[in-house]
């Protein structure tokens, strides 16, 4: 019963949607569409599976004392808060925030687990995901979380986006030292990689037309470059993706038909 | 954790910038450098502000999925139409899905993580067949199609296009040999291996003009970062 029935839904599921390509009428297309919103709500619970165990494995680093120290803190402080200052900590706020961090306090009585070397920094992600999530549920006005001027979209203009972006502007330095060791002319084909990855750069800034600006419009490094992206460049990632096509096709119906089962994990 | 007398050094100058910030969009920007500069930070040595930042980062970003795929998806697709219809047979479906959400979510309690196996073989099923489809339709069949074109393009006024026709036999060549490279069930020898080294030159040039696109994107974030520091956050490029 572990491994046969998710045998049975993928081969299930995997077929109504081959067939609804090419019967797309009832039932086959009503089965999709319900499908279809399945994967969706089953990929965000994954998601939410993700985040939860991630929260789970930070507190596991926190520890038995650590969590009872930091929800026991935070409750009192809040509690006294509440009482000396109605005014100041009116709102759903400090009701949430006393909510988890009782919630904190009580997980700690069970926890079985010691405080890790990097305590802090799982103190960091945790107490981040919190702030999100209530900014997003609390603060954002519902279904307009994304709309420009809410809590939520303060943290994400000025906390994920520039820390998303700079680590990926980060990789710039890392490519840098990485294009030194791969643009190395040591072979015919090294030196075709290189060319190409010339052409393609210097085409695609102002530079490249300034310095082939004596030549005619069509011999200039931006029409070459132009040439070599259209032309060879897309012979080669046509017969990529015809390899990766094939080899996609052929999995799935591996996972269809049930010969391929890594995604069951394990027999336990 | 042990702090460097240069990682305090940051910090409180750190502290002071959000200090001097007086108003609400200082602040946010002085928020935003501070996270920026703390990624930067790597480029020198893996530091506990790098370590802080990261932290933050991986802690944001699993929170920001976790309230989008709320809204858009949990909401939109399960919890509004259960709302408007509890009890009719076409709820049935919604209670099926939340049922194997849930199971999903039972990952998280070790003894009984298997049942998790039932909704991923629903996500499982679903992606082997719909990547059966479209690979098979728009990777192998339209870029079959797309390659089979006139060795011989002519212009409007009559005249032979070398460009689109060279271009055009390129195509052509260089798929099919590309696609001889990949095929592995037959000694690359003689013909079939020649044409296999002619398909590595193509297959060269292409991973060239991708690495090269990868270093101009990566350079374009860079400048972006840079322009944020020296001219929305310090105002020294107006």
């Amino acid at each position: 019963m572990k491994r046969e029935i998710p045998l049975i839904i993928t081969a299930l599921i995997g077929i109504v949607f081959i067939i609804q390509f090419f019967i797309p009428h009832e039932p086959f297309h009503s089965l999709s569409d319900i499908f279809s919103d399945w994967f969706s709500i089953i990929q965000a619970c994954a998601i939410w599976l993700g985040a939860l165990n991630l929260v789970k494995l930070s507190l596991d680093k926190i520890g038995k004392q650590g969590m009872i120290a930091v929800g026991s803190a935070v409750s009192l402080a809040l509690l006294v808060a509440i009482f000396y200052a109605p005014g100041f900590l009116a709102g759903r706020l400090p009701l949430i925030l006393f909510l988890l961090a009782f919630m904190l306090m009580f997980a700690g009585q069970y926890s079985r687990s010691r405080v890790k070397e990097d305590w802090f920094l799982s103190v960091s992600t945790v107490v981040s995901f919190v702030i999100i999530i209530i900014a997003g549920f609390a603060f954002s006005n519902g279904r307009q979380f994304l709309e420009p001027g809410t809590r939520f979209d303060y943290l994400y203009q000025y906390v994920y986006s520039p820390l998303s972006a700079t680590m990926f502007a980060m990789l710039a330095f890392f490519v840098a030292s990485a294009s030194y060791r791969a643009f190395r002319a040591r072979n015919k084909e090294a030196t075709m990689l290189l060319l190409a990855a010339f052409f393609v750069m210097l085409g695609r800034v102002p530079l490249g037309d300034w310095l082939t600006s004596f030549m005619p419009e069509g011999a200039r490094l931006s029409s070459l470059a132009d040439w070599v992206m259209n032309f060879p460049n897309a012979a080669g990632q046509r017969a990529i993706m015809i390899g990766i096509a094939l080899g996609v096709v052929s999995t799935s119906l591996r996972i269809i038909l049930g010969i391929e089962r890594s995604h069951l994990g394990g027999e336990s | 954790m042990n702090l460097r007398p240069s990682t305090i050094l940051v910090l409180v100058v750190s502290a002071i910038l959000f200090v001097l910030s007086a108003n609400s969009y200082g602040f946010a920007l002085t928020l935003a450098a501070f996270f920026t500069l703390g990624i930067f930070s790597f480029l020198y040595k893996d530091n506990p502000m790098y370590k802080f930042c990261e932290a933050v980062f991986v802690g944001i970003s699993a929170g920001y999925w976790f309230v989008s795929l709320y809204y858009q998806n949990l909401l939109a697709k399960l919890i509004d139409p259960l709302v408007a219809d509890p009890v009719g047979s076409g709820a049935i479906p919604y209670y099926v899905v939340a049922i194997l959400g849930i199971m999903m979510l039972m990952r998280l309690v070790p003894s009984i993580g298997w049942i998790s196996r039932w909704p991923l073989s629903v996500i499982v099923g679903a992606t082997a067949g719909l990547w059966f489809i479209t690979y098979l339709q728009s990777n192998a069949m339209l870029q079959l199609q797309n390659t089979i074109m006139p060795i011989q393009e002519y212009a409007a006024d009559g005249s032979l296009n070398w460009y689109q026709s060279i271009g055009n036999l390129t195509v052509m060549i260089g798929t099919i040999t590309g696609v001889i490279y990949f095929f592995f069930s037959k000694e690359h020898k003689g013909a079939f291996g020649t044409s296999a080294k002619v398909g590595i030159w193509f297959l060269m040039i292409t991973f060239g003009a991708s690495f090269g696109y990868t270093v101009m994107s990566r350079m374009s974030l860079l400048i972006g970062r840079m322009d944020f520091l020296f001219g929305d956050w310090l105002q020294l490029i107006l």
